[in-house]
């Protein structure tokens, strides 16, 4: 990550458009309570379903509560989310690679015989079968969507392990007698950190549309906690009367997704243009 | 090619193991014994009594031997009885539904093939025009559209404001006085909002991947030598490239049938569609745990089914495979 990847990122527009986005978002998230309009929970009967007007810019919902409130009070718990999960996903699936990688033999078949079986499974499935023996919580949320989001991390990191550990500074950390620890965190895990980090971008954008899609369904974040997929709940329920309760969360949940992809591919793309691609 | 076959389905049976072992072990994290909802709210039921019950399930075994008595059950495909109100057998729940779960899959998987392989190669031909450029716009934004979302504008805009397509279920009320033909139309008609859909989902990847194939393979040797003996590019590209460059596409085809079959939870909800999707959200919520692992257990079945297909497919395809 050196001046040329600042260099070729900053020539990338589309890459500088995600970051846009990005920042965008973590703004409107930090600054919530001075940004919201209304209190995100403050019902008003007199206004129930009222359309988007200059007092409402994004109308109201069921409950006569402001939506663009309870929209700039969901950014944040969708990023909580994403980065959360995104993390827990992140930390197993380094871990596991690393060791897969750097052991090989009977550790590296046992680990990516379980990769292969964790495979098998449609992670939506593995989700809601999970959620069926816990509370749909914020925090178990997050913990699922990690525990069943780590399999392709563990697959890029083996991969970058495998091609690492034959190289000569490894060769020569082993020469001069570093522990196994000492090569996997000091001097492996970080020529790896490029691609853990393009994985990390693009993981967090799909634990955010996972999110959404649960608390659509009513098993995610619960209400009253706003988040944009309950909002959209709300939507479909009213989808004959409402509009815009179905249209404005989604359109936040496609930018955010946007910029976090968009982000993800330019950082990709900047550190390496060999590896573009096409 | 048999023995391909059989190679191939031996390969299953760790895989198999596996899964299964992955299953009961999500199953006991539920909270409590399954058999708790019988004696829990009943007074009478005296602590012997739920001994005895718990022997009848061979819940007082150690967890290996309950495991092996479980895993002999599932090769029979017995699944156990449901915990809602009409206790049937999980598995004659989840086979009455699973072919139109299976119908709007192959249906949206065949839709997906049709769109994204013109789109990709399309995009790979003219690499850089303006058309190449509007297809990666879509291909970025479809990536980041949630689906359910789609489905909710397209349900106010066809559904509610145009009045074009129902948004509900698979068959209209009066279905059955409709003639066969009307009948299909109106089967049809309910279709196309959620196949559409859960074929979206799969677009923009497909035609991505296949605009990358196309890519390179238009710059080997053997399309210069097409090219150089003077063939028309119609022909280089059609009869040469798009051959080869569709190869690794029936392996992706087989990796989306998990995605696939996890988004039929999401679109059969939304479309009150009565498939496995539907029952296992409608299970999720009532914590019906033996059709929960039940249909958990399909899925990863299903997903080693789509991936041996597309396998013999690809094996069939490129001869290299079959003897390597």
């Amino acid at each position: 990550m050196g001046k040329d990847f600042w260099r070729r990122f900053r020539k990338n527009r589309l890459a500088l458009a995600g970051s846009v986005l990005v920042l965008f978002l973590f703004f409107v998230s930090l600054l919530a309570p001075w940004l919201a309009p209304y209190d995100p929970n403050a019902i008003d009967l007199k206004n129930i379903l009222a359309p988007p007007s200059a007092e409402h810019w994004f109308g109201t919902d069921q409950l006569g509560r402001d939506v663009c409130s309870r929209m700039i009070w969901g950014a944040g718990i969708s990023l909580k989310v994403g980065f959360v999960a995104t993390g827990i996903a992140i930390l197993i699936g380094t871990i596991l690679g690393a060791v897969s990688g750097y052991y090989g033999g009977w550790v590296d078949s046992v680990i990516m015989r379980f990769v292969d079986i964790m495979l098998c499974f449609p992670t939506f499935f593995l989700i809601l079968a999970v959620i069926a023996l816990l509370e749909p919580s914020i925090w178990n949320i997050m913990i699922i969507i990690g525990i069943t989001g780590w399999m392709g991390i563990t697959r890029l990191v083996r991969a970058d392990f495998i091609s690492l550990k034959e190289r000569d500074f490894i060769l020569a950390a082993r020469a001069i007698g570093a522990s196994d620890m000492r090569i996997i965190f000091g001097h492996m895990l970080p020529n790896a950190m490029a691609s853990i980090l393009v994985t990390a971008t693009l993981g967090v954008a799909g634990a955010i549309l996972t999110e959404s899609a649960l608390s659509f369904l009513g098993i995610g974040v619960q209400p009253p906690t706003p988040s944009w997929g309950n909002i959209l709940t709300a939507g479909k329920d009213n989808i004959d009367i409402a509009w815009w309760l179905s249209l404005y969360p989604g359109l936040a949940i496609l930018l955010t997704v946007l910029g976090y992809n968009l982000l993800g591919e330019g950082i990709r793309d900047s550190l390496d243009p060999r590896l573009r691609r096409r | 090619m048999l023995r391909y076959i059989l190679k191939r389905l031996l390969f299953m049976i760790p895989l198999l193991i596996g899964i299964s072992i992955i299953c009961f072990f999500v199953m006991h994290l539920a909270p409590g014994l399954p058999t708790d909802l019988e004696t829990q709210m009943n007074p009478r039921a005296s602590a012997e009594a739920r001994e005895r019950l718990k022997a009848l399930y061979d819940l007082d075994k150690p967890l290996h031997q309950q495991y092996l008595i479980w895993a002999k059950k599932l090769l029979v495909f017995d699944l156990g009885t449901s915990f809602s109100a009409d206790h049937r057998p999980v598995a004659e729940k989840i086979m009455e539904r699973l072919p139109i779960t299976i119908t709007l899959n192959v249906l949206s998987l065949l839709l997906i093939f049709v769109i994204a392989i013109p789109l990709g190669v399309l995009s790979a031909v003219h690499q850089d025009t303006l058309f190449d450029r509007i297809t990666s716009i879509f291909v970025f934004v479809g990536f980041a559209t949630p689906t359910f979302w789609l489905a909710l504008l397209l349900m106010i805009f066809f559904g509610i404001q145009l009045g074009w397509l129902p948004v509900s279920g698979i068959r209209s009320l009066n279905y059955e006085y409709l003639p066969p033909g009307a009948a299909l139309l109106d089967f049809g008609k309910h279709l196309i909002l959620p196949v559409f859909l859960s074929a979206f989902g799969g677009l923009a990847g497909l035609s991505r991947y296949m605009r990358a194939n196309m890519l390179e393979v238009i710059r080997q040797d053997y399309i210069m030598t097409a090219r150089a003996k003077g063939l028309s590019e119609r022909a280089v590209i059609y009869r040469h490239a798009l051959r080869n460059a569709l190869l690794p596409v029936i392996t992706i085809l087989g990796l989306s049938v998990p995605g696939l079959i996890g988004g039929s939870v999401i679109f059969e909800t939304i479309f009150a569609i009565p498939g496995m999707g539907q029952l296992f959200y409608m299970s999720v919520m009532a914590r019906d745990y033996p059709t929960v692992m039940g249909i958990l257990f399909s899925g990863a079945i299903l997903t080693l089914i789509g991936n041996l297909l597309a396998d013999v497919c690809y094996a069939l395809a490129d001869p290299r495979i079959r003897v390597s």
